[in-house]
């Protein structure tokens, strides 16, 4: 099991191979459909980002809400595809992580290698056990976005697994066909 | 004529929205543990031990198994001698409404499909579905169903010529168009029959159906093993990162059909497949 802190170098980057089982530590920020749409719409107007994101991670979260008391509802990822219009355009601009689930499209894995970024994946559906790993959470912007809005996390080992790494590689495509060769299926 | 009143259904749904979401139902922790026993890959195996780690905890806890808490899908089945005190479509909506905010539950729903797509704050509306049947119960199920998995559901008017090999080809393109998407281990429903639109209602009911029974007709309880078994040879596995378990169930319902055709529907769930039952 490798351990990384934020924020994400690209030398650290380049450290990981798809497979790789991470724990991630420091802060990250969430973002899902809608603040994305904003963040880029930032972008094309030329205003601010909320935050820099050169070395950062974004975890693709939408939580529940967190009960009294609690830092984090449950917050499993929710699925990337949806955010492939927009991250390449963010890993441009220096984000080094994105954390998610499922299939990304060959823009998004261009970007990756060119850029040096990684894709890491969060077991979906299991977001009781992920929140455990939440410290603390600060709403940071589009508050009136709800779930959807921006929050700073400060996470302790945060379970992960490199789906995309640098070179393009992918655990989707790779541990697929590992099973199926382990067990002479045919596809 | 039996009478029921509106808080009583109220009261129904709003406890029904909390513990489905909280607790996985007996079926569906069945199935994943023999799933865990049959899985021969690394990464599969570890995967679905964090699943089982989940649900423990949120039940333990009392918080939701998974964040997308779903949008409240309910099936009413109302005997014809049941009286409802006041308005049964907003009884429902006012239980979901009262549940996804004691239940700290995210709610999912927008206003619009398109173009304003705001909040409504409350997770309401519901889509509800009515069957009338003889008697004086009312039998109410709470399927809140996340959408990771439903934007993977699909419909197709096969040809009858198209036959069982065209049933079980369009399954499993299904399921390899939704692979990691769905968050697998997946609980699929089939509907095999009917019309457009009635068919992929059946296939959710299949889909909410205990994930261990059976289609009374063997030649379909046959086929519900085989689909599944050549689902499980896909290699998909849970979360995709490969491995055995890539559905934990497969069932199907069907209905009679018209002369031209053979409409079959796949609706898919991740393996947080929420339904809850009552009968007031």
């Amino acid at each position: 099991m490798k351990k990384i802190v934020t924020p994400f170098t690209s030398d650290d980057a380049l450290s990981l191979k798809a497979g790789d089982q991470v724990l991630i530590s420091g802060v990250i920020y969430t973002g899902r459909d809608a603040a994305h749409k904003r963040l880029i719409q930032l972008i094309k107007d030329n205003q601010p980002l909320p935050f820099d994101v050169k070395d950062q991670i974004i975890y693709y979260v939408g939580p529940t809400p967190a009960k009294p008391h609690h830092v984090f509802g449950s917050g499993g990822p929710t699925t990337s595809g949806r955010m492939d219009a927009y991250a390449p355009e963010l890993l441009k601009l220096g984000l080094r992580g994105m954390i998610g689930k499922g299939y990304r499209n060959a823009d998004v894995k261009d970007a990756i290698k060119n850029y040096q970024g990684v894709y890491f994946g969060a077991i979906g559906g299991a977001g009781a056990y992920i929140s455990h790993c939440i410290k603390e959470c600060e709403v940071i912007a589009f508050d009136d976005l709800g779930t959807e809005a921006i929050r700073r996390l400060y996470v302790e080992d945060l379970p992960v697994t490199v789906l995309i790494d640098c070179q393009g590689n992918d655990l989707y495509e790779l541990g697929r066909i590992q099973y199926l060769k382990e067990h002479n299926y045919g596809n | 004529m039996r009478e029921i009143k509106y808080e009583e259904i109220v009261n129904a749904i709003k406890d029904m929205c909390i513990s489905a979401n909280n607790v996985l139902p007996n079926d569906i922790s069945e199935v994943i543990e023999e799933a865990y026993q049959n899985e021969d890959f690394k990464l599969g195996k570890e995967t679905l031990e964090i699943l089982k780690e989940n649900a423990k905890i949120a039940q333990k806890e009392k918080s939701p198994i998974c964040q997308d808490t779903g949008m409240a899908c309910v099936f009413v089945e109302i005997g014809q001698d049941v009286h409802v005190i006041g308005d049964l479509n907003e009884a429902i909506n006012e239980g979901v409404r009262q549940g996804y905010e004691e239940g700290y539950l995210r709610k999912s729903v927008v206003n619009d499909p398109m173009f304003d797509r705001i909040n409504t704050k409350d997770n309401t509306p519901a889509i509800i579905h009515y069957e009338i049947v003889s008697g004086d119960k009312l039998k109410i199920t709470l399927a809140p169903k996340g959408f990771g998995s439903e934007n993977m559901c699909q419909v197709k008017m096969l040809k009858p010529s198209d036959g069982v090999e065209g049933v079980k080809d369009f399954v499993l393109k299904v399921v390899n168009d939704a692979g990691a998407n769905a968050c697998p281990p997946m609980v699929i429903g089939v509907g095999i029959g009917g019309s457009f639109d009635y068919v992929t209602y059946l296939s959710k009911k299949a889909m909410l159906r205990n994930a261990k029974s059976h289609h009374p007709d063997k030649r379909y309880a046959l086929l519900e093993d085989e689909i599944l078994e050549k689902i499980n040879q896909t290699g998909i596995g849970p979360a995709g990162y490969g491995g055995r378990t890539t559905a934990l169930s497969l069932n199907i319902e069907t209905y009679p059909t018209h002369i031209a055709g053979m409409p079959v529907a796949v609706s898919i769930c991740c393996h947080v497949a929420r339904h809850k039952e009552v009968i007031l």
